[in-house]
């Protein structure tokens, strides 16, 4: 019951909190990174629950339970491959939670709210709820329960900073008269319709940038409702997470070429202008996985650049395979990881774990490009806008300035892909039609099942 | 009141700041689990809702707080969960199983 107690208690849960996020850097500290942080989470809790005397102890524990029943399955079971969308709705649950927070403790306090209060409050319950949806779309989105492609209406983006600013007038309207409880409703209301309008309008593809985005609010919105309640774990907890959402948005905006503001409101995918032209006119030289087999046989190095395509055709443990039938003849092998290969941030580097691919075998692109000239073959499996040569040599490609994987200067590409359409940007890419370009068209895990027994055969 | 806060801003400020230090240095290897590790530390709002829990005004109020409570559960129980996962995953040529 000593106050004192309970501030070095939340002071060890800080502690815990950073140093998880310092044990994180590495893959050798890793596993202390987890168990810090979870130890800080009960710490906190602990804290919280000598601190304060709770009533309704039994309302707590079951819905304690229901968190267990709920989010136990989900982190116990989801593939590899879904777990950009587990940590959008994680980040719906989250956001949402902070929402409700904040309207219930704006419902325990009014009218006896000050203008800071009311303020940090109502930004907060914005901020909340506009995650709430925008999560939620990017769950429908990466699920695929709705197109990946933007969708995109004239003045969309006046239409976007035209609600919230709306939403913005009520909640000043609110600060001024708190006791109008009627205002809240339509704040919630326009909150979650900026939320859902923002994300609607934003491809597939810069899902590891609103993943990150949207992580970000949810910290910052953790970290207001810590003003409203004098709270410093929570003030501490929530800028910890809203700056590492922000680093890695600008991480990833950057490996795109692309401001922070372009991606929420400009939209790629939409005008393919770039690709029509270049379609006529030029051939690809069509191979078989035979002939494929042949050309790495005689390799001396290959390095494999992997797109989300590998993940979705779940091709990681045949690629693997391909990797291991190569090292067995001699010839080195290595992973070109695009930072934004995936559909969040570092999601090339899980699904290749998973598929017990060594970490030191998978190269950053800083790392791996200037390699590519003296490969023998690179593969590109799955990939395809991040390998696209106009990215750097036309500037009239919507692409243009995107930093690439350089598979264009290893000796020989071998290029899969599933059909013959474009990228996910909707442009063509002029790798398709160089001299020494390989393409074999089919299902990634096909085509690579038909390689290592193609291989196997030829080596034994 | 005013000193309150301004040793709240502080802090937020200091804690930003350590936030963007530290991530900046997580290799890109570790950019997923980093991520699920941080949005499970976002579910620090079970804490708030918790505080909300202790003293309500009304039903509807308790209500919200228990609603808060159970999605900030699933979020840190699924979200340490799965870093644990991913965390074993990462291997390297010649580490002990």
């Amino acid at each position: 019951m000593t106050p004192v107690v309970v501030e070095l208690l939340y002071i060890l849960a800080i502690a815990l909190f950073a140093l998880s996020l310092k044990w994180m850097s590495e893959v050798k500290t890793s596993r202390f990174a987890n168990w810090a942080a979870m130890t800080g989470m009960a710490v906190a809790i602990a804290g919280t629950l000598i601190a304060y005397q709770i009533q309704r102890i039994d309302l707590l524990i079951a819905a304690v339970l229901v968190g267990i029943l709920v989010g136990a399955p989900i982190g116990l079971k989801v593939s590899m491959t879904a777990v950009p969308q587990r940590t959008a709705i994680s980040q719906a649950c989250g956001s949402l939670a902070v929402a409700l927070v904040g309207v219930a403790e704006y419902f325990n306090r009014v009218p006896d709210l000050d203008v800071f209060t009311m303020s940090v409050l109502g930004g907060e319950i914005i901020l909340g709820f506009l995650t709430f949806t925008g999560s939620c779309i990017a769950f429908m989105k990466l699920q695929g329960l709705i197109s990946g492609r933007p969708y995109v209406y004239k003045g969309r983006n006046v239409v976007t900073i035209a609600i919230l600013g709306l939403a913005v007038a009520f909640t000043i309207y609110l600060v001024l008269n708190p006791s109008q409880q009627a205002v809240l409703p339509i704040m919630i209301f326009l909150a979650l319709l900026v939320g859902f309008n923002l994300v609607m309008g934003i491809g597939g593809a810069d899902m590891p940038t609103v993943i990150a985005t949207l992580n970000s609010f949810a910290g910052l919105s953790a970290a207001a409702l810590g003003f409203v309640l004098n709270n410093k774990i929570l003030i501490v907890a929530g800028a910890l997470d809203g700056s590492s959402g922000l680093i890695l948005a600008i991480i990833m905006s950057q490996a795109m070429n692309r401001s922070f503001t372009n991606i929420l409101f400009g939209s790629v995918g939409k005008t393919l202008k770039g690709g029509e032209a270049a379609q006529t006119g030029r051939t690809v030289q069509q191979y078989s996985a035979e002939d494929v087999a042949i050309v790495l046989e005689g390799a001396k190095s290959v390095i494999i650049a992997p797109g989300y395509g590998m993940g979705v055709a779940q091709a990681q443990f045949i690629v693997k395979e391909l990797a291991d039938t190569l090292q067995k003849i001699g010839v080195d092998v290595k992973f070109a990881i695009h930072p934004v290969a995936g559909r969040m941030p570092g999601h090339m580097n899980v699904l290749l774990a998973e598929a017990n691919v060594s970490y030191d075998q998978l190269w950053e692109m800083e790392k791996i490009n200037p390699l590519f000239p003296q490969a023998d073959v690179a593969i590109v499996v799955g990939a395809n806008d991040v390998t696209n040569p106009a990215a750097r040599d036309k500037p009239d490609s919507p692409l243009y300035g995107m930093p690439i994987l350089d598979v264009d200067k290893a000796k020989t590409i071998v290029f899969i892909k599933r059909g013959r359409g474009t990228g996910f940007s909707g442009v063509d890419n002029d790798l398709f039609y160089l001299q020494n370009t390989m393409m074999v068209f089919g299902d990634a895990k096909q085509v690579m099942t038909d390689l290592v027994t193609e291989l196997k055969k030829r080596t034994g | 009141m005013a000193d309150e806060l301004v040793i709240n801003l502080l802090i937020f400020i200091l804690a930003t700041f350590l936030g963007l230090e530290l991530v900046r240095h997580v290799s890109r290897l570790l950019h997923t689990p980093l991520m699920a590790l941080t949005n499970a530390i976002s579910s620090i709002s079970f804490v708030a809702a918790l505080i909300v829990m202790v003293d309500p005004k009304n039903d509807l109020i308790l209500i919200l707080a228990a609603i808060a409570v159970a999605l900030a559960a699933t979020n840190f129980i699924s979200g340490f969960l799965i870093v644990e996962r991913i965390r074993r995953m990462f291997k390297r040529r010649g580490d002990k199983k």
